[in-house]
């Protein structure tokens, strides 16, 4: 398939340029020992504390850390750089360059970039769920390990296509970097920690956390068998609709475009 | 042939107070109109310096909530407070020099601040000073809103600890800003400083009471963060607003940060020389 051939080709590009910066990544990986260190000293001070952070556990919380650095990870390898060459594109008229080329612009787009470094971030982050699911013990069967699966692809794909959305907008207003930094800020700190412990107006007036919350607790409920149906079809239905939603957007952005010459 | 390379002013005192004076004055204007003109990105870093607090403030509620109203020796109240004096005081007390440096050094940015007649620290100072005054119209309501909404326990709040409060936020700003400047000086020796710069971030999370009031760390974590200066630097403030301390802690606290304050003065002034003396770029 075509589409499969050009994402294989940047994917490649990357890992070549991680190659070239070798330093870099040890760099990287030292910052993500420390993130995760932090993480989980925190979770040991909470526990010192209380026995329940609103009915979590200690290792349903480890695995809700394991599952935000494997979307951090995911987000920050290609979405996100991806997302901000974009909009730098469109601002200094290079997508033009894009648009030229044959294949799907939607496409070329979201793998512009891709910053393999972020590979640690998802290795380290499956290796934390893993360990957590081993101390959460029996309780997870096949069922529950391919339903956790699905929702965290769920949680992907609302992800990218509610950054897809942000960037589209640059069409239209040529600054906007600035909304990618928000959504940063918001994964980091808010995606860290069960979406049910923040009160309504929270989750409510912020929307950033809608795709961070689908992305990172939702997975993480359904570990720890605390999953209702309605959150189940919630998460999927939501997917499809991001995911659409963000492909009709970018094709009705796509003819406000006017080029850096015309 | 090379031509010489600027000598860099070593000295704090190679200005007389008067110019010294004119020159912040000065320069506070010109950096105020500067963020007013990118007031975007000033708040995008305001939504980064409220959105951390308060999910910590959400976090710690939650968990007195869930242990009936009261964990640690902290009720959900007094952890509310807790979490918006932090606010106020890591926005007046943090600066991001260590994670500009790097960038100074690799584009030559550095250079046209060693040519001129005053030392670089007093650019900095006036920066990070302006940002704080602007960031206030943002942090300001943001704690008075967060005081109302999360009904913050005041209750040991009196006008002696205010009045206390003040000389302790002032010696921590002078004492967080001469340690991270002086951190950030390691860039002139390393190419790299993003994982020295995450470690010290590491560290001053927990033991400057970020994550949580320092009263919840393991003891030797409460002990390091005393000896070291850490304590001194965000949580003794918010402690002593808090009503948290008695005279004699108070007392030995200020006493504490004064000292540091000297000892780091002594470390920086070393430090830069020798740091603008291995100074290299482009055309330099």
């Amino acid at each position: 398939m075509h589409a499969l051939t050009v994402i294989r080709t940047y994917l490649k590009l990357g890992l070549l340029n991680v190659l070239q910066y070798r330093g870099d990544f040890v760099f990287q990986v030292i910052s993500i020992a420390i993130n995760l260190a932090t993480a989980l000293l925190t979770i040991g001070i909470i526990f010192d504390q209380t026995d329940s952070l609103n009915g979590w556990m200690p290792n349903e919380l480890m695995a809700l850390v394991g599952i935000q650095m494997l979307m951090r990870g995911l987000v920050t390898m290609v979405i996100l750089p991806s997302m901000e060459a974009f909009m730098e594109g469109v601002r200094l008229g290079t997508f033009d360059f894009l648009l030229t080329k044959p294949a799907d612009a939607q496409l070329l787009t979201s793998v512009s970039q891709f910053n393999a470094a972020s590979i640690a971030n998802v290795v380290i982050g499956l290796g934390v769920i893993l360990v957590s699911m081993g101390r959460l013990g029996a309780a997870i069967g096949p069922g529950d390990a391919l339903l956790f699966v699905v929702l965290l692809m769920a949680g992907a794909v609302i992800v990218y296509s509610f950054l897809m959305i942000l960037a589209t907008c640059s069409f239209w207003f040529v600054r906007l970097n600035n909304i990618l930094v928000i959504f940063s800020v918001m994964f980091d700190n808010a995606g860290r920690w069960p979406i049910t412990i923040y009160p309504v107006w929270f989750r409510v007036t912020l929307t950033f956390l809608i795709p961070v919350a689908i992305a990172i607790t939702i997975p993480a409920q359904s570990l720890t068998g605390r999953l209702d149906w309605q959150s189940t079809a919630l998460a999927l239905g939501l997917a499809g609709l991001f995911a659409t939603g963000s492909r009709l957007f970018w094709r009705f952005g796509l003819t406000h475009y006017t080029g850096a010459s015309a | 042939m090379h031509p010489a390379p600027p000598t860099p002013p070593r000295t704090f005192a190679s200005l007389s107070p008067r110019s010294l004076l004119a020159y912040y004055l000065a320069k506070f204007r010109a950096e105020f109109a500067l963020q007013i003109a990118y007031r975007g990105s000033v708040v995008i870093w305001l939504i980064g310096l409220v959105v951390q607090p308060l999910v910590s403030l959400l976090v710690w509620t939650t968990v007195a909530r869930s242990n009936g109203g009261e964990a640690g020796g902290f009720t959900t109240g007094e952890y509310a407070a807790y979490f918006i004096v932090l606010m106020v005081v890591n926005h007046l007390t943090f600066i991001w020099h260590m994670w500009e440096f790097g960038w100074r050094i690799q584009t030559g940015f550095f250079t046209p601040l060693f040519l001129r007649p005053i030392h670089p620290i007093h650019n900095d100072v006036v920066e990070n000073l302006t940002f704080k005054v602007v960031g206030l119209v943002g942090i300001v309501p943001a704690a008075v809103i967060l005081a109302i909404v999360f009904d913050a326990d005041f209750g040991n709040t009196t006008p002696g600890t205010v009045a206390v409060f003040v000389p302790a936020l002032l010696l921590a700003m002078a004492l967080r800003f001469i340690l991270e400047w002086t951190l950030a000086l390691a860039a002139f020796w390393m190419t790299k400083v993003s994982a020295l710069n995450n470690f010290y971030g590491f560290v001053t999370a927990f033991l400057a009471g970020m994550i949580a009031p320092l009263a919840l760390l393991p003891a030797p974590a409460r002990v390091l963060a005393s000896v070291l200066p850490f304590r001194w630097t965000v949580s003794f403030p918010i402690e002593v607003l808090l009503g948290q301390l008695g005279a004699r802690t108070m007392v030995l606290g200020l006493g504490l940060q004064v000292l540091w304050i000297a000892l780091a003065v002594l470390v920086l002034r070393r430090m830069w020389g020798v740091a603008a003396a291995r100074y290299t770029a482009v055309g330099a």
